[in-house]
């Protein structure tokens, strides 16, 4: 049936799924989250947090799973929320070796979460589960109506909370000892960057897996940094790259039968090379 | 009252005392040159003294109308700020975050202060061109703008010069001495002891043991400035 079909009418078909139009929809709202905190995150140096929360994220659903809840987010995400706060931290103190540290966490988490899911899971298929968690294979095409709304309040919460913060978010950014200077809390909206990434990423696991998180996050705020010359810029553009890239992702992977955090990943490097293509010849 | 009173400061890194018994004060007008070797403990004077960094002995008392946070900083460089995309516009107003209180956005009286402070540092033209893509002289004096938008009474300067040529450097130095005449009060952590002297009003000469604080013809007369080699004066 699918031969036979344009690649329109193909579309048209499957938009009439409901799975399908939810897809597309956290597809759209996760990615432009991801965007607009990612070019904080690689600005200020901090995308490592964003990718050593996605294993922490990878084993507190482990658990969550093993623990069997009825929701996974109930765990997964104060757990993620607390690492982030804990990254941030030490990769500030001068003592400790951040870098070891989160890369500790990290790889700590992930492997936890592995065993975790090969003693006890009941499913037949443990490679097969391994798989879905880390690179999202499926799971975004089996999202629930709950699952749907969670994720639609939380990014309409991360937007608007962005919008209202951006002046300072800013200044932060660009240089956190003048903002401190002037009396900024600038501690207080590190903190606040780490739990929004860390929501971000629990619900971008639903998308990508946790694997690839650090792509979504990352590539978009690049793109964009090689083409235009102002914060506020940078932003819209990322936003608009991301969401984008997550859309053509979904379609595409749908058409052709292709895994979905992969294939939205590849449309982000393809983007990334045009872009820097733009920027040389602009430049 | 001065604007800044330190009594008794004991200055530090993690917890290991470097220099000890600091006490001076700055008056409304002053240009205090704070001078030393690497390491005695200038830029943790100067973090203390905005706040940053937590005193280790010591207190610093704000007056005369000066409260803690209303001081212009102009930092060092930081290696993020080297490839930032942002737009001198975005930088400069910036500065003026302090004065919008629990408002999310700037208004129009924030924003006519950055254009005041930009034209007087001469990079109004510049506004809408990209920090990453300036010469240093003009990162400089779009920081400077930014400083003076957070602060109309005090600035305070951390190795300023580092990084500049030397015609570049000299035009600085006037620039800061333009804005000390028209009654900004300077404090300017510095390494080049030479222009301290020509163009600051009072020294600070952090020591391990003893410290020297008085004015620059003081300094000029005092072993300290001998011991560098400089001619009396």
């Amino acid at each position: 049936m699918k031969e036979s079909m344009g690649i329109v009418e193909t579309l048209q078909f499957y938009l009439t799924y409901p799975f399908v139009r939810y897809a597309l929809i956290v597809g759209t709202l996760i990615a432009l989250c991801a965007a607009l905190l990612g070019v904080t995150l690689v600005l200020k140096r901090f995308s490592y947090i964003g990718d050593g929360l996605s294993h922490v994220a990878f084993g507190a659903l482990a658990v969550a799973t093993l623990l069997d809840l009825g929701t996974t987010s109930v765990i997964v995400m104060p757990v993620t929320v607390l690492a982030a706060i804990l990254i941030l931290r030490t990769g500030q103190n001068p003592r400790i070796h951040g870098d070891a540290a989160i890369a500790m966490l990290s790889v700590g988490s992930l492997a936890v979460g592995y065993l975790v899911m090969n003693l006890f899971s009941t499913s037949a298929n443990i490679s097969g589960d391994v798989c879905s968690t880390l690179f999202g294979s499926t799971s975004i095409l089996t999202l629930t109506k709950a699952e749907v709304w969670l994720c639609v309040v939380m990014s309409v919460i991360v937007v608007v909370v962005f919008i209202f913060l951006y002046n300072r978010i800013f200044a932060v950014t660009f240089d956190e000892n003048f903002a401190r200077a002037t009396g900024l809390k600038a501690g207080l909206y590190n903190n606040f960057i780490a739990v929004i990434t860390a929501i971000i990423i629990v619900l971008a696991m639903n998308l990508v897996g946790s694997l690839l998180i650090s792509a979504l996050v990352i590539f978009p705020a690049l793109s964009a940094m090689r083409v235009i010359q102002n914060f506020k810029g940078v932003i819209i553009y990322a936003a608009i790259l991301s969401v984008c890239c997550a859309l053509a992702g979904i379609v595409l992977s749908i058409l052709f039968s292709t895994p979905v955090g992969a294939t939205i990943v590849v449309a982000n490097i393809v983007v990334f090379f045009i872009n820097c293509l733009i920027g040389k010849i602009v430049r | 009252m001065a604007y800044i009173q330190c009594e008794d400061l004991i200055l530090g890194y993690e917890g290991t005392p470097v220099a000890e018994h600091i006490s001076f004060s700055v008056a409304q007008g002053d240009y205090l040159c704070i001078v030393g070797e690497n390491g005695a403990g200038k830029s943790t004077l100067m973090k203390s003294l905005l706040g940053l960094t937590p005193l280790m002995g010591g207190r610093i008392v704000y007056g005369d109308g000066l409260e803690a946070h209303a001081i212009g900083y102009l930092p060092q460089q930081t290696f993020v700020q080297k490839d930032f995309p942002a737009s001198v516009w975005e930088i400069v107003l910036s500065g003026t975050l302090s004065q919008c209180g629990w408002r999310p956005f700037f208004q129009k009286a924030q924003k006519q202060l950055a254009e005041k402070n930009m034209r007087r540092m001469d990079i109004w033209e510049l506004r809408k061109e990209c920090y990453r893509n300036l010469s240093g002289g003009q990162q400089q004096r779009v920081l400077l703008a930014r400083a003076l938008c957070a602060s109309s009474k005090l600035l305070v300067l951390d190795e300023p010069v580092t990084g500049l040529d030397p015609r570049v450097t000299m035009e600085f130095y006037q620039l800061i001495q333009v804005l000390n005449q028209e009654g900004l009060t300077i404090i300017m952590v510095s390494h080049d002891i030479h222009a301290a002297v020509k163009y600051a009003s009072h020294i600070l000469h952090v020591e391990k043991e003893k410290s020297f604080i008085g004015t620059t013809q003081e300094y000029r007369k005092s072993d300290f400035w001998k011991e560098l080699g400089g001619e009396d004066a």
